[in-house]
């Protein structure tokens, strides 16, 4: 057969093309369960650490994945809230329903500490992560960022434990009065502390963009959650 | 057996992807903040050039030449998607971190530059010789390059704190520019100087 016929070219691209979707097929299809696996593994993690749970061992390494989703399934509990009735539910919410998701420490059978997704635009990248407040939801007890596309050893030093620790114990609600967080412009100066109006936590330097933008993401998040925090944080 | 070698011994120097052809620079600035994302990265762009080297290799001769490019790409992005789907299933944390890059070995020069130059007109042993010595040659940069950047600029080697805290505290800094794309550049570019000059290497006008 002649190789430069168009019959032969025609042929030859078809069955190219055929063998490779098949191989791309089987592989997705194989990977897929592992993929996902994978990746719902991620949330897990991250929502404990969130939560102040023991995710890692002395060494700073991660648990393995039985026992995170082992301690996963005993201690947190899954709620969606919707803000507009004030009710708590633990069954997933119809498609275009309002309801937030709400991730509960559970302690002796009693919500302890209450998690939620936050996310919004850094500089170059939407920042994802999980926030989490204890009891009386009105003290931060966890922060951490677990997806975003900041300039590392910039921006990106949100991941580092110096930055996510500062909002620990920090008190952003006085009765119904939510206090905005303020991320300074580098470190806060002495006299920035928190007061009724605001908690003031450092920036980091060389990412005065990316701290305004967590900084706005995060009081929105706040903001959003406002009816949970009031209807479940009695008290607080 | 000197020849037999040469496909994989000379692209790890004298005919290296990076410092003497110039190819795949973009990669090498993106992925080499952190010594752990350039190995995996090597590693990924390795077995792309050494697979597709192999499979144009093998259908060299049935290969019809008006379509050849295109076949190429077709070999290529098949097997840049089963790289990037394997790493999203058995090491999800760096495929994040990698995110964009390893899709983008599709349009790597090194790739498409190793088959159009070598695997049409070579046996599939040697096209896969060099297809593992120009990975190499790319991955040897990028770890050199990853190791300067993660060493000066935070401190670091594959994550684990390497500069004493006394130093810290006697006033030494991390030098940040070396994370940003210009440190990238000139951090190549001096080893790119010193690797010529170690060579003699001279570009002929």
């Amino acid at each position: 057969m002649p190789r430069s016929g168009e019959g032969y070219v025609l042929a030859y691209a078809g069955a190219v093309c055929l063998a490779a979707s098949a191989l791309l097929a089987g592989a997705s299809a194989g990977l897929r369960a592992r993929q996902e696996r994978m990746s719902e593994l991620d949330r897990r993690f991250n929502v404990l650490k969130a939560l102040g749970a023991a995710v890692t061992d002395g060494r700073g390494r991660r648990l393995p994945a039985a026992q995170v989703n082992a301690l996963y399934a005993h201690s947190v509990r899954e709620v969606w809230f919707d803000p507009a009735a004030g009710t708590v539910t633990t069954s997933a919410p119809a498609a275009g329903s309002p309801a937030l998701p709400v991730f509960q420490w559970i302690e002796d059978g009693r919500p302890a500490r209450h998690a939620f997704p936050v996310s919004g635009k850094g500089l170059w990248s939407t920042i994802y992560g999980y926030l989490a407040l204890d009891a009386t939801l009105s003290e931060i007890v966890g922060l951490t960022f677990y997806r975003h596309g900041e300039t590392p050893g910039l921006g990106g030093e949100i991941e580092q434990p110096w930055f996510q620790e500062q909002f620990r114990g920090r008190r952003i609600r006085d009765g119904d009065h939510l206090r905005p967080i303020v991320i300074a412009k580098g470190a806060a100066s002495p006299g920035a502390a928190d007061d009724a109006s605001r908690v003031v936590v450092d920036g980091i330097s060389g990412a005065t963009l990316t701290g305004r933008g967590v900084m706005s993401f995060l009081n929105r998040s706040l903001e959003a959650y406002a009816p949970y925090l009031r209807a479940m944080g009695k008290g607080g | 057996m000197a020849t037999f070698w040469k496909p994989l011994k000379d692209p790890l120097s004298e005919s290296n992807p990076i410092t003497i052809q110039i190819l795949g620079i973009c990669s090498a600035l993106a992925v080499t903040v952190k010594l752990e994302t350039a190995v995996v990265m090597a590693l990924a762009l390795t077995v792309v050039t050494t697979g597709s080297n192999l499979v144009i290799s093998l259908i060299r001769n049935s290969v019809p030449s008006r379509i050849r490019m295109i076949v190429e790409m077709v070999v290529v992005s098949t097997l840049v998607i089963l790289a990037d789907q394997f790493l999203r299933a058995y090491l999800f944390d760096i495929s994040r971190q990698l995110s964009v890059f390893v899709g983008l070995i599709i349009t790597n020069c090194i790739v498409m530059g190793r088959l159009e130059a070598f695997a049409l007109k070579n046996p599939p042993i040697p096209s896969v010789l060099d297809g593992l010595g120009n990975g190499l040659g790319y991955g040897a940069v990028l770890v050199a390059v990853a190791t300067v950047r993660e060493l000066l600029g935070s401190g670091r080697l594959f994550g684990h704190a390497v500069v004493p805290a006394a130093l810290y505290r006697h006033g030494y800094v991390n030098n940040g520019l070396l994370l940003l794309a210009p440190g990238a550049f000139i951090v190549l570019g001096l080893l790119i100087w010193a690797q010529r000059t170690l060579i003699r290497h001279y570009e002929t006008a």
